[in-house]
C-alpha cells in the first residue's frame, strides 16, 4: 500500500483512481488519518464504517468536491465517474420532471433515457416531478442518470439510504447486474457494518483511518459468517466486522490497542500493524 | 408620449419584470432571498456615496453591491459564522451606514423616500435606456448560462462532480443579481427589489411543470404587479414600490384558491 503512486502507474494501466496518505482535519478534529486507496478497472470496492467515520467525507475528496490536507489523488487520464450522492434533496419551488434531472449537466436522446430507466426499471416514471417519488425510485432515477454518462467509475454513497428492506435487496441486486452489463468500476459506501454485497471485490473498513482492508469472501470464510447469520438474501453475503479493539471517536478516531488485540491475519492491516 | 412620466414609469416596470422574472426563479431554486436582500440594502451606501461623489446613484448602487457581494462570497469561506448571521450584520450595517451618510448631506435635498421604496416621477429616458440595455445584457447571459446554472441549483455537489465549474457561475449570477438592483432602485427601491424577485416566482410555481414554463408565468405575474402596482399609485398617490408589491402579495395570493384544502 505504501508504493509511491507512480510506480503503480507504470506497472498498472488498469488504475482508474489512486489516492495516496489523504488526510483532513476540521480544527483540532481529525476527520482522515493517512488514507491509501486503489480503485482498479471494473472492480468494486465497498467502503465500510460507522457513522463519523468519514465515509461521505472520503468521497467527497476522491471525487475534487472538498481538498484535503495532506494526500495525493491521482486519476486515470480522461476517467469518467458518475456519481449517486448519499442525499439530493430537490425543493419543492424547483419543478423538475424525472427527464430534465437526467439531462441536468448532459443531454440524452429521450429513448437512451427510457433504456436506462428500464434498466433500473423505473421508466414508467420518466414525466414525473421529481418530488413525486418515493425513496427507493429516487435512487433508481439516480443510478439510471448515473449510468447514461458512461461511467469508468459509478460512486455510489449510500445507495440504499431512505429504502426498505426489500427494496435494499432489489437495488443491490441491480447494482451488482451494473458492473457486469456496463463493466465500470464500483466504489459504493455504506454505514451497515454487517452487510456487504456478495459480489464486492474488496472491503475497506474506514473509521477515520483504514482499519482493514479484505476480500469479503476471505472474511466470510475466516468468520463463519454464514454459521453466525445465515443467508438473508440472494443479494446479500453478510460480514460480520469483529473489532477487538476499541474506537474512541472524541479522540479522533484513535485505536486503543491492548496486548491482546488481535486483527485478523487473512486482511491486511496496513495502519494498524505499525501502530500495534 | 414618452414625455408622459407614467408612461416611462410603465416601461421601465416592464424592463424590470423581464429580468426579475426569471432570475428571481434561480433566487428562490437557490434559496438567496435573503442574500439578495443584503445586496439591495447595501444599495443605500451605495446611493450616500453617489451623491457624496456626485456619480449617479445607480452607479454607485452597482459598485456598492458588487462590494458586498464578492464580501459574502468571500467571507462564506470562513466558517466562524452562519451564513445568515453574516448576511444580517452586513445587511443592515451597510444600509444605517447609508442612512447616517445621507443625513450628513445637508447641501442637498435628497428625498430618502424614493431610493428606499422608489419614485415613478423619478423615471428618466436615460433610466429606460439603462434598463433596456441592462436587461439584454443580462437575459442573454442567463440564456448562455442557463442549464449549468440550473444544474447548480439542483445540486451544486453533483453539479461540480460532473465537472461544473460551479463557483465561476455562481459569481456570474450574483454579478446579475447587483445589476438589477442597481437598475431596478428608481422604480421598486432598495428595500422591496428582492420582494419582486420572490413573489411572482413563487405565485407561479403550482401552474409549472417545467423550469422555463415557471420563468416564463413568473415574467408575467411580474409585469401584471407592475402595471397594476404603478396604476394604483398613480390613482392613490402612493410609493410605487409597495404598490407593485401588494399588487404582486395580491397575484400570490389568487393563485393559492384552487389549492385550498387540496394536499401539497
Amino acid at each position: 500500500m505504501n508504493i509511491p503512486i507512480e510506480a503503480i502507474r507504470n506497472h498498472d494501466d488498469d488504475i482508474l483512481l489512486c489516492a495516496d496518505g489523504i488526510s483532513l482535519s476540521f480544527g483540532k478534529n481529525k476527520i482522515l488519518n493517512d488514507i491509501d486507496l486503489t480503485i482498479k478497472n471494473g472492480e468494486i470496492v465497498t467502503i465500510i464504517g460507522p457513522n463519523g467515520a468519514g465515509k461521505t467525507t472520503l468521497i467527497k475528496i476522491l471525487l475534487g468536491l472538498i481538498s484535503a490536507d495532506h494526500g495525493k489523488i491521482t486519476k486515470a487520464k480522461g476517467l469518467k465517474i458518475g456519481y449517486v450522492p448519499q442525499k439530493l434533496h430537490i425543493d419543492p419551488i424547483l419543478p423538475l420532471s424525472v427527464m430534465r434531472l437526467i439531462c441536468l449537466t448532459k443531454r440524452h436522446s429521450r429513448n437512451d433515457v427510457i433504456d436506462a430507466l428500464k434498466e433500473s426499471g423505473v421508466d414508467d416514471l420518466i414525466d414525473n416531478q421529481v418530488q413525486t417519488l418515493s425513496g427507493g425510485q429516487f435512487q433508481r432515477v439516480l443510478l439510471a442518470r448515473a449510468l447514461l454518462l458512461k461511467p469508468d467509475l459509478l460512486v455510489l454513497d449510500e445507495p440504499v439510504q431512505g429504502v426498505d428492506f426489500t427494496g435494499e435487496a432489489a437495488l443491490y441486486d441491480l447494482i451488482s447486474k451494473v458492473r457486469d452489463k456496463h463493466g465500470c468500476a464500483i466504489l459504493m459506501v455504506s454505514h451497515d457494518l454487517h452487510i456487504v454485497m456478495a459480489s464486492t471485490d474488496r472491503v475497506i473498513c474506514l473509521n477515520r483511518h483504514i482499519c482493514c482492508v479484505g476480500k469479503p469472501d476471505e472474511v466470510v470464510q475466516d468468520f463463519e459468517f454464514k454459521r453466525l447469520f445465515g443467508q438473508r438474501s440472494d443479494a446479500f453475503a453478510l460480514y460480520s466486522h469483529f473489532h477487538d479493539h476499541e474506537h474512541d471517536l472524541q479522540d479522533g478516531g484513535s485505536h486503543i490497542h491492548d496486548d491482546q488485540c488481535n486483527h485478523n491475519d487473512n486482511i491486511q492491516n496496513p495502519k494498524d500493524k505499525n501502530n500495534a | 408620449m414618452l414625455d408622459d412620466f407614467l408612461i416611462r414609469a410603465l416601461l421601465a416596470g416592464i424592463g424590470i419584470a423581464l429580468i426579475t422574472g426569471p432570475l428571481g426563479c434561480f433566487v428562490v431554486w437557490r434559496k438567496m432571498a435573503y442574500f439578495g436582500d443584503t445586496m439591495a440594502h447595501s444599495g443605500i451606501l451605495g446611493v450616500a456615496l453617489g451623491l457624496l461623489l456626485g456619480i449617479d446613484p445607480t452607479i454607485g448602487v452597482l459598485i456598492t453591491a458588487i462590494i458586498i457581494a464578492i464580501a459574502l462570497l468571500l467571507l462564506q469561506n470562513f466558517k466562524f459564522l452562519a451564513t445568515d448571521s453574516l448576511l444580517g450584520i452586513l445587511s443592515h450595517s451597510s444600509l444605517s451606514m447609508g442612512l447616517v451618510v445621507i443625513s450628513f448631506i445637508t447641501w442637498l435635498r435628497v428625498d430618502l423616500m424614493a431610493f428606499l421604496f422608489g419614485d415613478i416621477l423619478a423615471v428618466s429616458r436615460f433610466d429606460l435606456m439603462v434598463i433596456y440595455g441592462g436587461g439584454a445584457v443580462i437575459i442573454t447571459i442567463l440564456i448562455i448560462i442557463w442549464r449549468p446554472l440550473l444544474a447548480l441549483s439542483v445540486d451544486a455537489n453533483l453539479a461540480k462532480a460532473e465537472g461544473i465549474n460551479i463557483k465561476l457561475y455562481q459569481f456570474i449570477f450574483t454579478m446579475m443579481i447587483a445589476v438589477i438592483i442597481a437598475i431596478a432602485i428608481k422604480i421598486i427601491g432598495v428595500m422591496l427589489i428582492t420582494s419582486l424577485l420572490i413573489i411572482p416566482a413563487v405565485a407561479v410555481r403550482k401552474f409549472s411543470k417545467t423550469p422555463e414554463e415557471m420563468a416564463i408565468f413568473s415574467v408575467i405575474a411580474g409585469i401584471a404587479s407592475v402595471v397594476i402596482g404603478l396604476f394604483l399609485s398613480y390613482e392613490f398617490d402612493t410609493p410605487s414600490g409597495p404598490s407593485i408589491i401588494i399588487a404582486s402579495f395580491m397575484i400570490f395570493s389568487i393563485g393559492l384558491l384552487p389549492f385550498i384544502g387540496r394536499k401539497s
